[in-house]
């Protein structure tokens, strides 16, 4: 099974990256661009694994090794197989 | 006493900490290697700069699990004396022996520089051989040391007297301007409330030989010295 989960600040953080982001895009003439927040992304294969399972294992590793709970969230999805 | 430097892969002040501590200061200084499982008696720990593990997923993010900084939890949920520096103080954050978190510099850039830093309190063994609110010249040396701290976190670190050192202009003033990296509050150093744990940005074993210009960062050493002698 294949997972894929997002990391990013909390939106009590502030993200200089996204803003520098959204700067670049403004001076392209993106003025449509609100805001960017830029983030991590992860795709995890876990074998041998339950859709339950993996509900257990996949936040207890985001919130203990992947996310630092203080300024990041997380969510995750898992993957469709590409068969 | 008895100082042990912990080696991450890719740490890179561990010989300037070293030296200072061993020739410099002339205490009896061991290398700690992370793959260890014991801390060879030393009386107090010192987590050196660099970038441990290249900063991979969040500086000092994977050192945490390093099979030493088990020990390290240990030593100083009893009491042990552990100095943090730099990368040493971005270990001690994601490890939770001090309190926040560090993000990129406000400016996004790599900042390698003198700066000047306000000893807020002077009544702990990390600084009591400094003056109340001295302010002393040390360099810094990073890309993650913009502070963070929840406003309800931040109001009890105040509170606690946690804050140790402040960025402040020549004067001693803690202005924006002279706030160099965005840190909530202008922190630069923390105490746990145990008062045995402490982290901070700045480089004291940068500071601590006139040849190098500077000998404020001497303070940290020497108070920790000084205080285990009495203890």
């Amino acid at each position: 099974m294949k997972v894929r989960i997002l990391v990013s600040f909390k939106e009590s953080v502030l993200d200089p990256q996204g803003q520098t982001v959204k700067n670049a895009l403004h001076t392209l003439g993106y003025h449509v661009i609100k805001e960017v927040r830029q983030g991590k992304v992860f795709e995890i294969e876990l074998k041998d694994i339950s859709e339950i399972e993996a509900e257990k294992v996949v936040p207890e590793i985001a919130a203990k090794v992947l996310a630092n709970p203080i300024i990041e969230k997380f969510s995750w999805q898992v993957l469709k197989e590409e068969k | 006493m008895r100082f042990g430097v912990v080696i991450f892969p890719g740490s890179n002040c561990d010989y300037d900490t070293f030296f200072v501590l061993k020739e410099v200061l002339r205490q009896d200084t061991t290398f700690l290697w992370h793959k260890d499982h014991f801390l060879k008696n030393v009386d107090c720990v010192v987590l050196p700069g660099g970038f441990s593990y290249g900063d991979y997923l969040r500086s000092g993010a994977i050192a945490k699990f390093s099979p030493l900084m088990r020990e390290v939890g240990e030593f100083a949920a009893k009491g042990g004396i552990v100095l943090g520096i730099c990368n040493g103080f971005q270990v001690l954050l994601e490890l939770g022996l001090l309190p926040g978190a560090m993000l990129r510099n406000k400016n996004l850039k790599f900042l390698c520089e003198f700066v000047h830093v306000r000893v807020e309190n002077a009544q702990t063994r990390f600084t009591h051989k400094a003056r109340p609110r001295q302010v002393l010249r040390i360099p810094i040396a990073h890309f993650d040391g913009n502070y963070f701290a929840p406003p309800e976190l931040l109001r009890k670190i105040e509170k606690n007297n946690q804050v140790m050192l402040r960025y402040v202009d020549e004067k001693g003033e803690a202005t924006e301007e002279a706030n160099i990296n965005g840190s909530a509050a202008s922190i630069a150093g923390l105490i746990n409330k145990g008062g045995n744990v402490m982290g901070l940005m700045p480089h004291p074993e940068r500071a601590s030989e006139a040849l190098l210009g500077s000998t404020d960062g001497r303070v940290i050493f020497a108070s920790i010295i000084e205080k285990f002698k009495h203890d």
